[in-house]
């Protein structure tokens, strides 16, 4: 589990090395998602790699772990957004409203494509 | 052996053991009346972690300063538990290979709505133009959003507040949402809670669906991307004419 937590760590290490190296505006885990998929994928072509965290199930059974209690990570963040709800109070209802309602109408539009786009591209491989 | 009960208090409220404690005590609590009422949306564990810590903390006049000292262990999780998106993603790439166009037509749209919906709104109902500003990114995690906001002189700190209602609001929404319209396919539902409502949105997938939830995190991934070029570009066009 160690050994899969530090391989976890080092690819976002260096993610952030290449975002900040480079000054790229995107977040540096998201870099180190892709270097970890390329690792994943690497790991099944060649079977000189599948050691330590990356052969059986190390990496993937710590990274379920960690994602079966995502909630949680977003609670520190929570706790200081309600400390500082005294900043929308002069505007407290308009704010939420026009949330809620851009929440809604975003579900709805990328459901919408999303289900759309793959009709039509499903219909046309499918022959007649 | 401290034998005043108040010098206890003061030793342990300056210290992360105390606050690191509450937070999983107080989410452990959240999660399983979660799971107890089968995953009701309103019984979602971020929004109720969040306010009874929040009055916790009033109670006790303790600053958010002190409470992070001890919340920082857990909030540090967030940078590790994003590479570690990769691995439903990984077990799940055929059904994510199949399904590319899909995702790239309804992440345009998605991101766009995302942005466009919450200024155009913002300005007809006459809120201040620092308020609009502020709200435009609320659709993408946190730190990309504040740094979005920092770049167009608005107030980051509103947005984090902007960010983490629409998280909550999203993750709260989806499921009846979702239940009402009769949509059945767990990938476009999934990929509609990653655009609209981030990280705070894919755990609740997670919640739901394997496959949502992997929908969910490319989403919030690449929304994080495209929001950054897109709001600069959507406030030049509908706010400095």
């Amino acid at each position: 589990m160690i050994a899969s937590l530090s391989l976890i760590l080092l690819c976002q290490l260096a993610g952030e090395v290449f975002v900040h190296g480079l000054g790229l505006p995107m977040p540096g885990p998201v870099i180190g998602l892709m270097l970890l998929l390329v690792l994943l994928l690497m790991r099944d072509r060649f079977a000189v790699l599948a050691r330590g965290p990356l052969q059986g199930d190390g990496v993937e059974s710590t990274s379920r772990g960690l994602l079966a209690n995502l909630s949680l990570l977003f609670v520190p963040a929570g706790v200081g957004v309600v400390q500082k709800l005294d900043l929308i109070v002069d505007h407290g209802i308009t704010f939420l409203g026009v949330l809620v309602i851009s929440v809604l109408v975003t579900l709805l539009v990328t459901v919408a494509t999303f289900l759309l786009a793959s009709r039509l591209l499903t219909r046309e491989r499918t022959p007649p | 052996m401290s034998s005043n009960p108040f010098s206890l208090w003061v030793y342990l409220s300056q210290s992360p053991l105390l606050w690191l404690s509450v937070t999983l005590l107080i989410y452990a609590i959240a999660d399983a009346v979660s799971i107890w009422t089968h995953r009701h949306p309103l019984a979602n564990p971020v929004l109720h972690s969040m306010w009874i810590i929040g009055v916790f903390l009033r109670l006790t006049d303790t600053s958010y300063t002190t409470y992070f000292g001890g919340a920082q262990f857990v909030h540090f999780l967030l940078g590790p538990a994003t590479v570690a998106l990769v691995v439903p993603l990984y077990e799940n790439r055929k059904v994510v290979a199949s399904a590319v166009l899909p995702m790239l037509v309804a992440l345009a749209a998605g991101s766009i709505t995302a942005v466009a919906s919450v200024v155009l709104l913002a300005e007809a109902v006459g809120l201040p133009r620092e308020v609009v500003l502020s709200m435009a990114p609320k659709s993408v995690t946190a730190g990309v959003a504040m740094g979005i906001s920092e770049s167009l002189h608005a107030d980051p700190s509103l947005t984090a507040v902007a960010v983490i209602l629409t998280g909550i609001l999203g993750a709260i929404t989806v499921t009846p949402l979702m239940n009402r319209m009769g949509i059945t396919d767990f990938r476009a539902r999934g990929f509609a809670v990653g655009i609209a409502a981030h990280g705070i949105g894919t755990a609740r997938a997670f919640q739901v669906d394997a496959v949502a939830g992997v929908f969910a995190g490319i989403a919030m991934s690449l929304n994080a991307l495209v929001t950054s070029l897109l709001v600069p570009l959507v406030v030049m066009t509908f706010l400095l004419r």
